[in-house]
């Protein structure tokens, strides 16, 4: 049974100018365990509304969201259990400026869970010392680097235990000499066997750690295939636009 | 080529940062140059020179001024000083117990005109509205009236209520203000962890609006310091109340003014610099 499953999922929205928007058009996706799915495409063909869709953080005007057997999309389902399972990562990392590190990778663990403080304090420790971080743990977040905000980002997610990571951009608001740093994270995560949902411009990334690349293009899912197929191979002639322009 | 929407993003988030530090009620909404205004004084900072000159000016000659007349003239203006200045505590008392108060009723108010529920939003929308229609010395009076009739409440207790809900009304926009000008991602960082939205409030929004709206409510406070001489017509022996009972004695009532003036004005001042002080704080912290 696939980890995510997204059926034919759209979702329209109205602008402040009386606009009417389909940000997502009929997109269908399945993510299996343990895959690292790499979404791509311009900027506004709808990459970041489907994965925040994932979580609900944007509310699909049609069709299904399945996480295991859980219908996110399902009105009367307990969002907040399904929120626990998936982590998520943005691209201005949001981490909590009033709390230190430790802090912010402890919260949810010890408000959500109920886990002691004490046995969160030593998961949360484990996870800095995965990111690199672990003799930032007093600090607070606006006196790190980009970089390594984005990594406690990254094990603020993860101290849920969540059986998916998503991650909204995760590199775009970071100095290119930061983006080695979390990209290493990431690939780390994506070998240990954690099922990721990416949007990314990183194609070397995708290259590296994708089992599938997604190209989408005006709300629509273009093309679906390995790394290979998509970039050396691609069969649409919009994927090739794309990639001839950004490679 | 790549670059480009990065920086971008760079820029558009500098600008939510930038919009932070605004209390500004509708300047997020209207994207356009606004000024900030509020009926308290201006509250002095070290990089604001002319503000802070004026501040020394007026401060030290009001100090000066209160000084010589009663060491100078103390027939009448030592008297006068000595029995005014015994409000000073009941003025405290009142603006410390209704600014408390009114963070309460702020509290909620700012919740409730943020809340998904339509008739919680309706219900803060419309007490705000109703407060800010209603001339201060008049809400003050027919509260104070209503709460001797209807709760048998009097004297200090009810003063201190009556000024709570008139100020809560401004102090919820004050609260309302700085949720909203905490960033999104905030709160969609909270739920995406699980936190139910009462938690992601709890801990991770409302600690943050503190730190941004803490000198709008220093400003509040001095604002509620002076309008508290308001409710002296009716129920507190504070600074006012105690320089008209004065005059009723002795029908000094050009000498006793200058000196209640006086007194109120050095508090104002001397408060408006602490919050000067404790804005440069919090904006050095963070």
């Amino acid at each position: 049974m696939a980890r995510i499953r997204i059926e034919d999922l759209s979702k329209d929205y109205i602008t402040a100018n009386k606009t009417l928007v389909h940000a997502v058009k009929h997109a269908d996706l399945t993510v299996e365990n343990g895959e690292v799915v790499v979404i791509i495409g311009p900027s506004g063909s709808g990459k970041s509304t489907l994965l925040r869709s994932v979580n609900k953080l944007e509310n699909p005007s049609d069709g299904k969201i399945f996480i295991d057997e859980d219908e996110v999309t399902n009105p009367h389902v307990d969002l907040r259990k399904i929120r626990e399972e998936v982590g998520m990562v943005f691209q201005s990392f949001n981490l909590f400026p009033h709390l230190t590190v430790m802090e912010n990778i402890t919260l949810a663990p010890v408000k959500v869970r109920k886990i002691s403080q004490k046995k969160a304090a030593e998961n949360a420790m484990n996870l800095l010392k995965l990111v690199g971080l672990e003799e930032k743990a007093d600090v607070h977040p606006p006196q790190l680097s980009g970089g390594q905000q984005q990594r406690v980002a990254i094990a603020r997610a993860l101290a849920m235990e969540p059986k998916v990571m998503l991650f909204d951009e995760p590199t775009s608001a970071l100095d290119p000499e930061m983006i080695k740093e979390v990209l290493d994270v990431m690939l780390k995560l994506a070998k240990s066997g954690m099922t990721m949902l990416l949007v990314t411009h990183e194609m070397g990334f995708a290259k590296a750690a994708a089992s599938k690349v997604v190209f989408m293009d005006d709300g629509r899912i273009v093309e679906v295939g390995t790394p290979d197929e998509v970039f050396s191979h691609p069969k649409s002639d919009r994927t090739k636009q794309f990639l001839e322009h950004i490679l | 080529m790549e670059k480009q929407p990065f920086d971008n993003e760079t820029a558009k988030i500098q600008k939510i940062r930038d919009q932070v530090v605004s209390v500004d009620l509708t300047a997020q909404k209207k994207r356009a140059l606004t000024i900030q205004m509020t009926d308290g004084v201006l509250i002095p900072r070290k990089d604001d020179g002319h503000v802070l000159n004026s501040w020394r000016i007026t401060f030290f000659s009001a100090i000066i001024l209160l000084a010589s007349l009663v060491m100078f003239k103390p027939q009448p203006y030592r008297d006068i000083f000595m029995v005014t200045i015994k409000g000073t505590p009941v003025t405290f008392q009142a603006t410390i117990f209704a600014i408390l108060g009114a963070l309460v009723i702020g509290t909620a108010t700012g919740l409730g005109s943020v809340s998904k529920r339509r008739w919680v939003n309706m219900l803060s929308g419309v007490y705000v509205e109703l407060i800010r229609g209603i001339p201060l010395l008049v809400q003050l009076i027919f509260i104070y009236y209503a709460m001797g009739r209807f709760f048998r409440i009097q004297g200090m207790a009810a003063a201190v209520v009556a000024l709570s809900i008139c100020f809560g009304a401004y102090m919820g926009e004050i609260v309302r203000a700085g949720i909203q000008a905490i960033p999104k991602g905030q709160m969609e960082a909270a739920i995406a962890l699980g936190l139910s939205r009462s938690q992601a409030f709890r801990y991770v929004i409302l600690p943050q609006t503190v730190k941004v709206i803490l000198p709008a409510i220093g400003n509040e406070f001095i604002s509620m310091l002076k309008d508290s001489s308001l409710v002296s017509a009716i129920a507190l022996s504070d600074i006012l109340r105690k320089g008209r009972e004065y005059i009723s004695r002795t029908f000094l009532s050009l000498e006793t003014m200058l000196v209640v003036a006086l007194i109120y004005l050095i508090i104002t001042l001397l408060l408006s610099r602490l919050v000067g002080l404790l804005e440069e704080r919090l904006h050095k912290n963070g």
